[in-house]
């Protein structure tokens, strides 16, 4: 376990050395002060596109931060040699697997966290509304979505031989799913056989990162989404991580470290 | 011959490009629209702004819904048009009694139309039907998943769509009317929404739609009665110059005109050319009975 906290922590410390969250959050926060500065028929009262723009913005740099940091972790170790070091020490595979999951997601975790006490500051400022445990449940639903994310990436970075390449990739299938995950039942039932079948079974197989996504909800004040699915939910993105990481160990375990 | 050192043919070169720069200036701003532009968005996005505009038209949509509407795949039954954003919705103000016995109402629609609209509307955003699986029953509890409508001053969350969609695509007319009809009615912004249909009016100045908000505004809130007769006459005009010729022409407009003005004229007291302008309406109006009556009514009183 300590093996595991230990390269969590280099995980964490190479994140807020490198720049890309402090570009993206002060990207994010500059767009959306200045779409809020903007004057909208003289009232100052609107305020639902200010939250759809600054959530929009959050759910980019959260996918960016998190697809980047996990695809070049496994990679970067390789090139530069000190995964051999590392695997003398002795640490395990799977140890350097989960360690460097664990590691991207409280990363992840920790850059959503500056992100949403922004977004609570901005709408709260604006609104006048604190909707703190509406807040949490997104937060919470958007961290579980971003542990399938880094869990996908780490098997694509073992899997594929280039970061850029895994990013990619990662970065269409997350949107994909995200995109038409919901949909594919209504698209397979309008296929003629077989295709109706495979476009079925793939519609089950892949994870539904859409039903983490509850921007809709935050947006336009609507209710909150049940606790018990929120844990039901979690629990799935729970399951699908360690299936990824599994897979990511069993390719890890067989894959031959020399460049 | 002494060769001419290199900083000179540079020079000379500087000089023919900026020479020829100056001729083919002007000739290179007739070669396409886009050298038109009067604003940057112009000049980046040319003629495609008018899919961004229509994206965020739907974007004003979807907020007017409160984030319930379909998806790509659920396209065909989304709403074609914005008529159902001010259909039904009435102004809850002078005038309303009048339009419903003549059978028009602000959301340019016969009252028996109007309950047809709402349940077409109604029909067509229940897009989604019953569960098809498992994960699709599950997946319903993290969206919005009832039709609703904005009410009241919430109204104002589909402004900034509105209003980037007509910076995008100035012609398109509904963008206007719509944001109008919203400033005016339910948050009492009449000055803005006469500036938003007056820039509407500079960049389609033969919109009769556009025209006949804009009298509206004049007399249903503005209370400026010479001003409004002036801009529906001016719609009538328009709309009888443009629309006429055309295979499917606005027959609803033109009713909410000649509506719009002989409730003016029945308000000033001029109860003849107010049953000149119901004869009209009668003509194009799918509800001729309840107008005759009112003519029947108008015409005992002239009497």
């Amino acid at each position: 376990m300590n093996t595991i906290i230990a390269l969590s922590g280099v995980v964490i410390k190479e994140m807020y050395r490198r720049k890309d969250f402090y570009v993206l959050f002060v990207l994010t926060a500059l767009i959306t002060l200045v779409l809020g500065a903007v004057n909208f028929f003289n009232d100052d009262r609107i305020v639902k596109y200010l939250k759809e723009v600054c959530l929009l913005l959050i759910w980019i740099s959260s996918l960016v931060i998190a697809i980047g940091t996990a695809a070049r972790q496994i990679p970067a170790e390789r090139e530069n040699r000190t995964i051999f070091p590392l695997l003398a020490k002795p640490v395990s595979r799977w140890q350097v697997i989960l360690g460097k999951f664990f590691g991207c997601w409280l990363a992840c975790g920790l850059c959503l966290v500056v992100f949403y006490v922004f977004f609570l500051l901005l709408s709260g400022t604006r609104e006048h509304q604190w909707p703190v445990l509406q807040y949490l449940q997104t937060f919470g639903l958007h961290w579980s979505l971003l542990a399938i994310v880094v869990g996908l990436v780490l098997l694509g970075s073992v899997v594929l031989t280039a970061p850029s390449s895994n990013a990619t990739i990662s970065f269409i299938v997350v949107l994909g799913i995200l995109f038409v995950g919901r949909h594919l039942n209504t698209v397979a039932l309008q296929q003629p056989e077989p295709l109706s079948t495979i476009v079925y079974t793939i519609y089950f197989l892949i994870p539904h990162l859409e039903w983490f996504d509850v921007r809709d909800l935050v947006i336009y004040g609507q209710r909150l989404v049940g606790w018990g699915d929120c844990l039901l939910a979690m629990a799935y993105a729970g399951v699908y991580t360690a299936l990824l990481l599994g897979v990511s160990w069993v390719a890890f375990r067989r894959k031959a470290l020399n460049l | 011959m002494k060769k001419a050192a290199p900083i000179y043919w540079l020079l000379l070169l500087v000089a023919c490009a900026f020479t020829l720069g100056t001729i083919l200036q002007p000739r290179t701003a007739s070669w396409s629209p886009r050298a038109e532009a009067g604003s940057l968005l112009k000049v980046m996005l040319g003629d495609g702004r008018s899919l961004f505009a229509d994206y965020f038209a739907r974007k004003a949509d979807v907020s007017y819904h409160g984030g319930y509407y379909p998806s790509i795949f659920d396209r065909t039954k989304a709403p074609k048009d914005t008529r159902h954003m001010t259909a039904g919705e009435g102004e809850g103000e002078k005038g309303h009694d009048h339009e419903e016995a003549v059978g028009g109402s602000e959301g340019h629609e016969e009252h028996g139309q109007d309950d047809h609209h709402a349940d077409a509307h109604e029909e067509a955003m229940s897009f989604l039907g019953p569960p098809k699986d498992i994960f699709d029953r599950f997946g319903r509890r993290f969206m919005i998943t009832e039709h609703a409508h904005l009410e009241g001053g919430d109204a104002r969350e589909i402004l900034p769509w509105l209003k980037v969609a007509a910076d995008l695509d100035p012609h398109r007319i509904e963008t206007y009317t719509v944001a109008s009809f919203w400033l005016r009615t339910r948050l009492g912004k009449t000055k803005e929404a006469e500036e938003f249909l007056r820039a509407g009016w500079k960049e389609n100045p033969d919109s009769f739609e556009i025209l006949s908000e804009l009298g509206s505004v004049y007399y249903k809130n503005l209370k400026e009665t010479a001003r409004a007769r002036n801009v529906w006459e001016l719609a009538l005009k328009k709309w009888d110059a443009q629309e006429p010729g055309k295979k499917e022409p606005d027959k609803l407009g033109r009713l909410q005109i000649l509506d719009n003005l002989a409730m003016l004229e029945e308000a000033e007291g001029n109860h003849a050319k107010a049953i000149e302008y119901l004869k009209l309406a009668k003509e194009a109006s799918p509800n001729p009975g309840a107008i005759q009556g009112h003519i029947d009514e108008l015409s005992a009183k002239v009497k």
